[in-house]
Order: C-alpha cells, then structure tokens, then sequence
C-alpha cells in the first residue's frame, strides 16, 4: 500500500512535469527549433537578458498577481465570513451565485463583458483608462470567488459554537474573529491565496482583453509573439522561474521544519 | 513567513541575474548609425514624449540575436520613448482600436485593414514634410488599392504566401496549389488556421470558375467551401505558428506559409522547397499609419521617417526576413550577401516580380481588400461549420460512449442511495 | 448585542457586494444587451435564429461531453493523489501540495505548447513507443489528446480542494469509523468521501468550466475536423464585423446558461447541506 501510494503520486508528477522538462530542456538548445536538440549552449538565457521587453513583461506579471492576489484574498476573506454569516437564505443564495459567476463564465466571456464595460466609462469620462488599474481590477474579479471558495468550506467545517464560546469567556466579535475564526480558516485563506496569485499569473485570456497600451504581462506578451514562433527565450525564461520557485519552495521548507522544531520545543518545555 | 518568502524570492533573483548577465559577457555592442539626414532632424522639442507603437509579434529588429535594438537607437538619438506592444492579427488590432479606448501614436497594419480604417476614418493623412525618407519607397509599392493618394499610409514590409514541402516526401516539383488536395499526400498537409488564408487558396484554385478571393457573393464563398471540405479529410492540422515544428521535424511534409518565414524552417529543416503556385497567391503590404487618436502626430511622423531610414530599414530586413519595400535596402550590397547566405534562391523568393511571374494577369487581385460585414459573417459561420464536419478518421463518439456510461453510473449509485435512505427511514 | 452583531456581520459582505455589481453584474448586463440586439444596436432575436442553424448546438453537446470527460478523469487522478498526499507528514504534505500547482505558474500557452511537442508524431511518446515495437501510432491530433491536454491544464485545480478539505477532516472520526470495524477500504468510501465532497464539487466546477470554455488547447492538440465552443466564441470576437460581437455575446449567453444549469444538476445531485450555497 505504501509503495502502491508513492509510486501513484511519482506517476502524476511525472505526467505534470514531463512537458515542463522538455522546455527545460530545449531551453539550453543551440538552435531556435523545438524538434531538433542540436546542441548545449546558453545562448537563449543570453538572449532573454537582452529582452527587455520579456523582463519587463515578466515583472508586470508578479506585480500583478501579487498585488491582485493580496487585494482579492482581503476581500474575499472578508466577503465569505459575511455570506456564511447571514441568516436570510435566499439573500445569501443570490450573493453566493452572483460570486461564483466569474468562475463559471468562459474567460473569453468575462474578458470582453470588463472590455466593453470599461470602454464604456472610457467614452463616458472622454479618454481611455485601460491600463494596470483595469487589469487589476479584472484580476481581483476574477480571483474573488476562487478565495471563497477556498474559504468557505473551512467556515463550514468549523464549529460554530466556538466563536460563541470565545464571545461568552469574554472576546469581543472582532477578537473572536481573529483568535478563534481566522486561525480555524487559516489554510483556507493560504490556499486561496495560492490560488489566487496562480490563477492570476496564468490569465491570458482576460488580461489580453483588460491591457491597455502601457502594460503588457508575459502571457500576453508570449501570445504576441506567436505570429512567427515562441522564441526559445521563452522556454529560458520558464527554466529560471521554475527554478526559482522550486528552490523557494525548498527554501520555505527548511524553514517551516525549523519553526515547527521550534514550537514543538516551546510546547514541550511548557 | 511570506515576507521571509518574499526576501528569499528577491535575493535568488538578485543572485541568479549576474549569473546569466555573466555570460553574456564578452559580446560586442554593435555600432550603429542612421543616415545624415535623418541624424540631422532637429529633435530637441520632442525630448521626453512618449510615443505608442503598435506592431506585430516579432517584427522589428529588438535587439534579440546580436542585432540592432531599433526603438532603443531611436529614444538614444531623439530623446523620445517608445512603448512598444504587439498584436497577433489586424482583427485584434482593430478590436482593441475601436472598442479599447486605447490611443496609439504608430500602428502597422496589413493593406485591407487599411483600407477599412480610412474609410472609418480612423488614421490621419500623413505630413510627408516629417518623413522625407519615403523617397525611398519603390514606386511599385505607392498607389496602392488601399491608399490610392499615398496620404495615409507608408508600406513597411512586403510578402507573399507560398508552396512549403519536403522534398524528402514529395519527389515530384510542385506547381500548383491542387497538390494540398492530392490524396498522395493524406496526412502530410497542413492548412492555415485562418479563415481568410484558407479559403483564400481554395479561392485561387477555383479561379477558373470565376471565384476570386475578395468575391462578394455568397454562392462563392460556399463554393470555396464545399472545396476546403474536400480537402480536410487529407488535412493533418490546421495551423499557424505550429507550422515551424511541424514541418522542420518533418512531422508533415507539405504546407502554405508565408515566403519569409520558410527561410526560418529551411534553415532548420534544408530538405524544405519553396514554390509559388501557377493560380496565384495572396500578396500582402503592412504599411505604417497614425491613428486618429495619437497625441503626438509629429513626433510619430519623426518616427515613422526614422523607420524608413536605410539603415534602420536593413536592419529590420536582416530580422524580419521579408521583402523590404525600402529601395536603399534591396541595393545594398551587404544585404544581397546575407539573402545568398541565407538561401540560395531567397532573392529570388522575396523579391519575385510578381506581375512577371504572373504574366498577364493583374496581381493588384491577388490582395486581399476589405470584405463587408455581410461577407465576413458569412465567411465566419462556413469556417466554422467547415471545423465542424466530422471526418471519418477522427471520431469522437467514444467521448459521447463514456459520458453516456458514466452518467448512467451515477444515476443507477443516486437512485440506489435513495431507495437505501427510504427503506432505512420507513423500517 | 445580538443585533450590533449581525449588523457588522452584514457590513462584512458589503463591499464585495459592491464591487460584484460594479464589475460582475454591470460588464454581464452588457453582455445580455449585446446578445439580444442586431448591429445597429436594435433589438432583435437574430442572434439566436442564427446560432440555431449553422451547427452551433452540435458543438455545444460535443464541448460539454468533452468537458464532462476530462473532469472525471481528473477526478479519478486527482482524488487518490489528494487522498495520498494528505497522509504524509505536515511538511511533505505542503511541498507536494506546492509541486502541484507548480506547473501553473509556467505560462498556459508555453505548457501546451511543450505538450504538443511531446506528442508530436515524432516526438519524444512516438519515439519511446517506437522503441518498444509500437509503431505509427499518432497521439496529436485526436481528441484523445484534447482529454489528455485538458487533463494536464487543470489537473492541479482539482487536487488543491480536495486536499484542503481531506487534510482538514477529524482524525477522531476516522478513528471512531475503525473502533467500529471499517476497514479501510469502507473508511474511505464511507467516511473520507462523504465528507470531502464539499472539495469535490469545488473541484469539479474549478475543472469543468475552463474545460467547457477553452479555445487553445483544441487548436493545439485536436483533431481538424475539432472546434469547441470556445473556438466558436473567439472566431466571433477576433472578427472586425461589427455584428460578430452580437453573435458572440449570444452564443456565450446559452454557454452561460447551460454551465449554470450542469452545475445545479449536479448541485442537486450531489445533494445535502454539506454543500448547499457554495455554488448555486
């Protein structure tokens, strides 16, 4: 059983990873062709560095998601304790489907309705406004019903009889909330966070209609590109995020392993 | 913690970047000059403006693979910035121009949307007295269809569809578009993945019936259709940039692209042939304009000059690898030497007098114009309804087998419970 | 104190009800608009007249059966994986959580694009199926590979909830299910299923709708005789005829409906008040 479930997890990893190591691989080819390995060289990560407009696409996009991942987490937190909490159901029934509608829309839907919303006010106020701020505000639609859906079944989860014993020993509702509720909710959040940032990295579809002039991300910029090919840049500039980031994850690992020593200590000398 | 992430995140970065920048090291920066005249323009008074140019994907020399990063030289030299964005198709480039609320200074658009934005009055007649480089246009390219006066528009670059097979494959030498319906070749064709290149070749097939590629009647367009039909049984794909792995991994052996991209996939791939069909073939100018909602018409004109200049104009050739309507460019020397190194014929290719080649025939029909929404519409749905049609070769029933099964599973597992829930509450 | 309590409850949701007017209810009003006017902006049902007759609706059945297809399989995969990675210690449990949604931060297009290589008739699969004596089998272009493509791109989306939602169920329950002689097989089906479904339908609805939706992946990997709804709806919305939008905003309405009707379906299916409210 243990082996069976190890050897499980290897297979769909393998299967997740496999195209990302082709690019990972084609990344260090000498020539620009995605068919023929003709040989090591670095030339494309040389290439990347020189591609100012791939690097600052690539910023655009953590700005983005960071700060869209952040806001919409906020919101979005907050938004769920609120609909869990009200009493009238069909108030809540009507809140909770008019959240979920930028996830069950098609991305394209979604994409073109902002576009011409914010057309809209741009020939109503008399000049453009597509830019970061419509992008962003795209990106937090979009990631608010992914948040809550993060959150909400640990709300459901949670007893709800212990924000009330919090209230009776003495918290007031907003202590409560945060000493009892939100650290029940805490993975909930995490985890909307992560999707919510991931979600937000990887949009193409709406960004490509939200961006104006002035701020391109990397997915829409590696779409541009496709007229003639995606240079292998790209695929360089792949390897050095996901190389980052696993790195990052390691890093991350060590020190939760050195937190957690660290409590444990603390719990066995209380 | 996601502070300590954050840190973590920015220090690899931080460390990782001279890593790379080390390597590329050691290479030097290219010398790079405009002509005199065009050095000479008094830019003081521009200093500091912005300018939004919106072009195609990877169709300006930026600087990648050792070359000349044309938009930086010019903010070097005039002081002014460029915010430089890309499109994927003039339909994009539209959209985002009337419906966006964006305002661009330079766009550079292809012929026939051209002509739609003049006639909607979307770009602004052109102050020549800025760009004094046209005269290095070849006449052949002024006067066209979609910009009879030269007011509007200066072309940028020129090219043709053509002919791409493996002569790995296909032994014969190839003349004609009919070989992408020649059943010899079932599973070795690939097919444009745009409606109007598609049914553009099967226009020119059916020329002889009097079809034609900007027809306005709709019988023709189902014509063209009916004929693409015939055709998608022997189609492997339909495709656009998967053309280049395609076809230099020799994943398939025959397809229409564009003359100046074959060079990239011959260069890869030297097994590949090029050739025009005898029926005739798109032929296609994008042209620099401004539209009406710039901010900066004369420094946009500045730059559009800048663009024309020979200089920057070859260096763009070298990148784009399409024809160069520029005059200065196509007499350089340096510049004939690097075609001849690049393909033995590639002169021949992008520069092909197409009305020589043609004889007799007009070839000003072998652009595409302005279709009306009606024709469009229509073009649309037949698209659309051709992607439909099932062949037989590709089923997709066992999809329609498997949902079947598995909703039936679930009703059967649904109804189950029930009944268990029923007889559990009434014992 | 009751009262102030709710009061402040309800505040806490005001500003996401807000903005949900603003930037969800406001853009999809625009939308219906589009859908149900002609050109010049009067009001006509040719949308729909016409999406009834040019064989719009056999792609809607073939999208949502597709759809329908990659969510289980995804489901089938990702269920046991979730179910495993929730075993492992606190700290393996976050990486490999982490390395599944890893693959999401690489770009969608690069990731599908890597994808196609693989498969590609002369592409790495082909060559190792070649080595062991399979020969000419050709894995792009057939919607197999559609499912296949669909799979990898949203697979991640179906382990997360599952797995915030297993890791979060009550050892004791588990436990007291085994005091009672479960085995382990019936602890899962019994016990862990039941109780993670509000993960599932999560899941479910955070694989299905792109898969309905989706546009690059059948360009990619699918068969030529292939176009899913999404194809549809992008031709409509990359055309400059000023009459596509409409036609577009129409055939992305139905597709709104019908994916609000699939999830209510299956609301209901899936019964109870576990899950009640999350969606629809």
């Amino acid at each position: 059983m243990k082996i069976g479930s190890k050897l499980y997890m290897a297979l769909v990893f393998l299967l997740l990873y496999s195209p990302i190591v082709v690019l990972i691989v084609f990344s260090f080819n000498s020539s620009n062709s995605m068919a023929v390995f003709e040989g090591f060289s670095l030339k494309w990560y040389k290439e990347l560095f020189n591609n100012d407009a791939a690097i600052s696409a690539l910023l655009n996009s953590l700005i983005l998601a960071f700060s869209s991942a952040i806001i919409s987490t906020i919101l979005g937190t907050v938004a769920a304790v609120g609909i869990h909490k009200m009493r009238s159901k069909y108030v809540k029934s009507v809140v909770t489907n008019v959240t979920n509608i930028p996830m069950m829309n098609p991305d394209i839907v979604t994409g073109i309705s902002m576009m011409l919303l914010f057309a809209l006010c741009g020939t109503l106020i008399g000049f453009g406004i597509l830019g970061f701020w419509t992008l962003l505000i795209a990106h937090i639609t979009f990631n608010i019903p992914y948040v809550i859906l993060s959150v909400m079944p640990k709300l459901k989860q949670m007893d709800p009889r212990l924000p009330e014993a919090a209230m009776d020993l003495g918290c007031t509702p907003l202590q409560a909330f945060f000493k009892v509720e939100f650290h029940e909710i805490l993975p909930g959040i995490f985890s909307g966070l992560l999707m919510a940032f991931t979600l937000s990295l990887d949009d193409f579809v709406i960004s490509y209609f939200c961006a104006g002039n002035t701020f391109q991300t990397l997915p829409i910029f590696i779409y541009s590109q496709t007229k003639k090919r995606v240079t292998p840049d790209m695929n360089a500039l792949c390897a050095i995020i996901f190389i980052t980031i696993l790195v990052l994850l390691l890093v991350r690992n060590f020190a939760t392993d050195r937190q957690l020593g660290k409590n444990s200590r603390r719990k066995a000398r209380n | 913690m996601s502070k300590k992430f954050f840190a973590v995140f920015i220090v690899l970065t931080v460390i990782l970047c001279p890593f790379i920048y080390g390597c590329s090291e050691g290479e030097e920066e290219i010398e790079f000059f405009v002509t005199e005249d065009t050095a000479s323009i008094d830019y003081s008074k521009y200093e500091g403006v912005t300018l939004n140019v919106y072009n195609w994907g990877e169709y300006i020399s930026d600087g990648s693979d050792g070359s000349v990063d044309i938009n930086a030289e010019f903010t070097k030299l005039t002081g002014i910035k460029i915010n430089y964005t890309n499109f994927t198709s003039n339909e994009d480039m539209y959209n985002k121009i009337v419906n966006g609320g964006v305002s661009y200074d330079i766009i550079i658009p292809s012929d026939y949307m051209i002509e739609k934005l003049i006639k909607e009055e979307l770009v602004l007649e052109l102050n020549f007295d800025n760009i004094p480089n046209y005269k290095y246009i070849a006449p052949e390219y002024k006067n066209l269809f979609f910009d009879p006066q030269n007011a509007y528009s200066v072309p940028y670059s020129v090219g043709m569809v053509g002919l791409i097979y493996n002569i790995a494959v296909v032994t014969e030498e190839l003349d004609s578009w009919s070989a992408l319906w020649d059943p010899k070749y079932d599973g070795e064709i690939l097919m444009f993945n745009n409606p109007r290149d598609a049914f553009g070749i099967a226009q020119f097939l059916l020329k002889e019936e009097g079809n034609d590629i900007n027809s306005l009647s709709e019988q023709d367009w189902i014509n063209a259709k009916n004929k693409l039909s015939e055709q998608k049984p022997l189609v492997k794909a339909y495709v656009m940039d998967e053309i280049f792995n395609k076809m230099e991994s020799g994943a398939a052996a025959l397809a229409p692209y564009y003359a100046g991209d074959y060079f990239s996939m011959y260069e890869n791939n030297p097994d590949l042939a090029f050739v025009y069909p005898k029926e005739g073939t798109n032929i296609f100018v994008d042209s620099v304009c401004i539209p009406a909602s710039t901010k900066n018409k004369e420094a946009a004109e500045l730059y559009i000059n800048y663009l024309m200049d020979p200089n920057v104009a070859l260096q763009n050739a070298y990148m784009i690898c399409y024809a160069s309507p520029n005059t200065a460019v196509v007499e350089n020397e340096e510049y004939l030497e690097y075609l001849d190194e690049l393909h033995p014929e590639a002169y021949d290719i992008l520069y092909m007098d197409m009305s020589e080649y043609y004889s007799g025939i007009d070839v000003r029909g072998y652009y595409f114009r302005d279709l009306p929404d009606e024709t469009l519409n229509t073009m649309n749905s037949l698209w659309n309804s051709l992607k439909i049609e099932s062949t037989e070769e590709s089923s997709t029933d066992f999809v329609y087998y498997f949902c079947a099964v598995v909703i039936t599973f679930l009703l059967v597992m649904f109804i189950v419970n029930k009944i268990k829930k029923y007889k559990r509450e009434h014992v | 104190m009751k009262k102030n309590n709710t009061l402040a409850q309800r505040l806490l949701a005001a500003p996401h009800i807000l903005w949900s007017v603003l930037f969800i209810v406001a853009p999809l009003a625009i939308v219906v608009f589009y859908a149900f006017t002609d050109s010049s902006f009067g009001f006509s049902f040719s949308n729909f007249s016409k999406l009834f007759n040019d064989g719009t609706v056999e792609v809607f059945t073939l999208s949502l059966a597709f759809a329908f297809c990659a969510t289980c399989i995804c489901l089938v995969v990702a269920y046991p994986l979730a179910y495993f990675i929730s075993r492992t210690s606190r700290k393996t449990q976050n990486t490999l959580v982490m390395l599944s949604m890893l693959p999401m931060w690489m770009n969608f297009l690069l990731r599908t694009y890597a994808l196609s290589f693989l498969l590609e008739d002369t592409g790495f699969l082909n060559n190792i199926l070649a080595s062991v004596g399979i020969d000419g089998v050709s894995l792009i272009n057939t919607p197999g590979a559609v499912i296949f493509g669909m799979v990898y791109n949203f697979l991640p989306y179906m382990i997360l909830p599952i797995h915030s939602v297993i890791s979060k169920i009550d050892k004791n329950v588990i436990e007291a299910a085994e005091d009672l002689g479960c085995n382990r097989l019936r602890v899962i089906f019994r016990v862990i299923m039941p109780l993670s479904l509000p993960g599932i339908v999560s899941g479910i609805t955070m694989v299905f709708v792109p898969s309905v939706s989706t546009f690059y992946i059948s360009q990619q990997l699918g068969p030529t005789d292939f176009v899913l709804i999404g194809d549809v709806i992008e031709t409509y919305f990359k055309s400059s005829a000023a009459s596509s939008y409409h036609l577009g905003s129409a055939i992305s309405l139905v597709l709104m409906v019908l994916i609000f009707i699939c999830m209510a379906v299956m609301n209901h299916f899936s019964d109870d008040e576990s899950t009640g409210g999350i969606i629809v």
